[in-house]
């Protein structure tokens, strides 16, 4: 049994183009697999997850937020950042809301102002509005109308830039090449200055990574503004700019040309900005984007409601920039156990793969996470391990997995880790993992040295090469305790989704995840950052970029 | 080399004896024979190694070794990593001696406890959860040290107190006034408050520490006011005194030591 050539994944509608682009997918002959699910419980998995998730589609199609107010003026063209470093989209977007409030949408009362012509550009217009030299209103009538149609045409312009990216990307695939090799190799970098980044991360590609993530800036994710500009000061990352990813995409296309395969590109959508990052990634040819649907809510305490109105706009952008979201389901199991809590992360997997289909993602663009990360002194762990790996491969065949690193259970002993390490990549390539984050040896001490990644890639090329094609081999007992094993977890997350849509209020998701069950945090739905810039959409709410996402 | 033999044991040396090689107060580290002094290093330097720089790579590698007291060294593998950078393995014996009447360490003065036993101490010492307020305050807009404490993401590898099911945390973030931060802490009856200052320009992480310091004086009776915690990058962690805090944290503290020490102060002494 061979990988099966990948197939070419839907284009945006006036995209003709296809190309080899889509991280490896689970290959299979056999219907059932390997572990003979129960199709009948695998189905109810799913229509319970689409049973939880609708409501909280509801929710967030009722509201809008600032951020993806700004992403809509961002798409219109809309950049850079007053002297004291504000963008200008939020000194629009507040100027804006001072007087019309959040809750018609940016459209109406931007285009009215610049067809009465306050300003002769959005940019001039910013810098009126924040001046204070412009007052905004709600337009009726043919102001309205004509408001609308200009708003549309500018955000049209937006997503036309978008999905020519995107076909440079499918170009670009086509002429330098894909990885030959399952899974793919996913390397970070993370100094802080996109200068000292970019030689790292081509030196990366260099040394065999097929996928660059560049690290944020832990700060960040809590910042209600994108940043500005080329960035050289961060903390333990580096900021997400237009420019840095900008900069970074050039070097690595220069990397492409040097090495003959196309060298991807990941940051992060996430945090209070997520809309804004997520359209920046898609002006920029970004190719990964992490995008996990309740993580923001779950680690970093911003409010529910903020983050799955936040999400399902980012999520659209992605699909049509043709961006391969990965979530972040691995975090849950450094909080909570990953054998207790296996189920927690397949619970998530159904409900990201909920979410994002019904933002338009295809199956070739969910990056559903998982993680290595059993205490390894428990007997069976690694047998442990191969079944979640497997169960979370049958249950999304056509997904390309993200497989993360142990890091719960690293510790100063470097060499223990290396063979760790070394366990992970094995169970990654023996289960058809899409995307392989490399473990590094240090992950407990330092930031990975130059020699910590030079061993890290040295132990994958090993091991993918010692193993080979063992994934053909490597066929559970029928009813053995793999296949035991995944069971149980498929029906524990069975039953852990019946007891979320069985919650009174009709949003039961957002019930549970107020009273702890994902990654045993507690995060009510009227509290957390970033609720201050949410309102419940008027009649009047137009937003040209969610009407065009939704046109496909 | 022989397979490894294991020397006998010896037994106990009494208090006071001329101490023997093994036992004594100077040793050496141990290889497979005692007083071998063997050591195992590995280091990366900016040489190339590739073709016939390899030799001068090697001396490099030897050369760095004899410098820091490994003689004779064996330079056991010599790695490329590109055309720029080599990485080295090397063994060899030291030439330096251990005098163990001579370790000084930095005692710190509380037992550092796992969330479960940190869990386990409030349950039992306090009968309720403690309460931390944590808050970034003046302008800095960095939120990232107070989040690394409280998130339940936490740093170095150890969860944030978010994750401790006994601590209510409650974290204000960027840019609260000292007013604000006395207010919330009396509203939520904060046993600890703990504050982060990462930017500051000239020294005002101290003013505003000292600022924060005075306003929980003068806002609370002495044996009422809740523990004050300040960390940051900038501060020097004997300058509790002079700050007016309890305790100060510098750079790299984790999670695990703050929760360690509010319940080494608070439940201690409650108990």
């Amino acid at each position: 049994m061979t990988v099966p050539p990948p197939t070419p994944p839907a284009a945006p509608p006036d995209s003709s183009a296809s190309a080899v682009r889509r991280p490896p997918a689970g290959a299979q002959t056999n219907r059932r697999g390997k572990l003979d699910l129960d199709p009948a419980t695998v189905r109810r998995a799913r229509e319970l997850a689409r049973r939880v998730g609708q409501p909280v589609v509801d929710l967030a199609q009722r509201h809008t937020t600032v951020s993806v107010e700004r992403a809509t003026l961002r798409l219109a063209g809309l950049e850079g950042a007053d002297p004291d470093g504000t963008p200008w989209v939020n000194r629009l977007l507040d100027a804006c809301r001072g007087d019309v409030g959040l809750e018609h949408g940016i459209a109406l009362p931007v285009w009215d102002a610049l067809l009465r012509g306050e300003a002769e550009s959005l940019a001039v217009l910013a810098q009126k509005a924040s001046a204070g030299s412009v007052r905004f209103r709600l337009p009726e009538g043919r102001d309205r109308d004509r408001a609308h149609a200009a708003a549309r045409d500018q955000v049209a312009a937006g997503i036309r830039r978008v999905d020519e990216r995107r076909r440079e990307r499918e170009r670009l695939v086509e002429l330098h090449g894909d990885p030959d090799h399952q899974p793919w190799i996913y390397l970070i970098v993370a100094t802080g200055d996109i200068y000292e980044d970019i030689p790292q991360a081509q030196q990366a590609a260099r040394e065999g990574a097929d996928i660059i993530a560049v690290i944020r800036s832990t700060g960040q994710s809590l910042l209600d503004y994108v940043p500005e500009g080329a960035t050289r000061e961060g903390f333990a990352g580096t900021y997400a700019t237009q420019e840095n990813f900008r900069l970074m995409r050039a070097a690595l296309d220069e990397s492409s040309r040097e090495l003959g395969r196309y060298v991807r590109l990941t940051n992060y959508a996430s945090g209070l900005c997520m809309p804004e990052i997520a359209a920046l990634a898609g002006l920029a040819r970004l190719d990964m984007m992490l995008n996990d649907s309740m993580y923001g809510i779950l680690f970093r305490d911003i409010n529910p409601v903020r983050t799955f109105v936040d999400q399902r706009f980012s999520r659209q952008v992605h699909a049509r920039a043709g961006i391969v979201i990965n979530t972040g389901e691995d975090n849950y199991l450094t909080t909570a156990d990953a054998v207790e809590a296996a189920h927690t992360v397949t619970v998530s997997q159904l409900l990201n793969e909920y979410f994002a289909k019904e933002a338009g993602l295809e199956d070739w663009q969910l990056g559903l996470g998982h993680a290595f990360e059993i205490d390894p002194e428990l007997p069976d762990s690694f047998r442990m391990e191969l079944s979640h790996a497997l169960l979370a491969r049958e249950l999304f065949p056509d997904a390309p997995l993200k497989w993360m690193p142990p890091t719960r259970h690293m510790t100063g002993d470097v060499f223990r880790g290396y063979l760790l390490d070394a366990f992970f990549t094995l169970a990654g390539t023996l289960t058809g993992q899409g995307i392989l984050l490399v473990g590094m040896m240090t992950e407990a001490v330092v930031t990975p040295w130059l020699s910590d990644r030079d061993l890290a890639l040295r132990s994958v090329r090993y091991v993918m090469n010692a193993a080979g094609n063992l994934h053909e081999d490597f066929v559970p007992a029928p009813d053995g305790f793999i296949v035991q094993r995944a069971r149980q977890v498929l029906g524990e997350s069975v039953d852990l989704l019946e007891r979320i849509a069985a919650h009174e209020s009709p949003t039961g998701l957002l019930d549970a995840i107020a009273d702890g069950t994902f990654g045993l945090m507690r995060r009510p739905a009227d509290a957390g950052r970033g609720l201050d810039g949410v309102a419940v959409k008027s009649e009047a709410y137009v937003n040209p970029a969610t009407e065009i996402l939704e046109e496909q | 080399m022989t397979e490894h033999q294991a020397p006998p044991p010896t037994p106990p040396q009494q208090a006071g004896r001329t101490p023997e090689r093994t036992e004594g107060p100077l040793v050496r580290p141990y290889g497979d024979t005692t007083g071998d002094g063997m050591v195992q290093v590995s280091f990366t330097l900016p040489v190339s190694s590739l073709g016939d720089a390899a030799k001068h790579a090697e001396g490099a590698a030897a050369q760095l070794a004899r410098k820091m007291g490994i003689d004779p060294p064996l330079v056991a593998h010599t790695q490329p990593m590109g055309p720029g950078f080599t990485f080295f393995v090397v063994y060899g014996p030291v030439t330096h001696l251990v005098d163990t009447r001579e370790v000084r360490v930095v005692e710190r003065d509380y037992p550092l406890l796992t969330p479960k036993e940190v869990n386990l101490a409030i349950r039992q010492g306090l009968r309720r959860r403690l309460v931390v307020v944590g808050a970034c305050i003046g302008s800095d807009a960095h939120t990232v040290g107070i989040d690394a404490i409280l998130n339940i993401k936490g740093f170095a590898g150890e969860k944030g107190l978010e994750y401790y099911r006994e601590l209510k945390v409650v974290n204000l973030g960027a840019q609260v006034s000292v007013p604000e931060l006395v207010a919330r802490a009396r509203e939520e009856e904060a046993d600890a408050v703990l504050v982060s200052q990462v930017v500051t320009q000239r020294d005002a992480h101290l003013l505003n520490t000292q600022e924060m310091s005075a306003a929980f004086r003068e806002a609370y009776p002495s044996d009422r006011r809740p523990l004050l915690v300040v960390g940051g990058p900038r501060f020097d962690e004997s300058a509790a005194d002079r700050l007016g805090v309890d305790r100060v944290f510098a750079r790299g503290t984790t999670p695990g030591e703050v929760a360690s020490y509010l319940t080494h102060r608070i439940v201690g002494s409650a108990a």
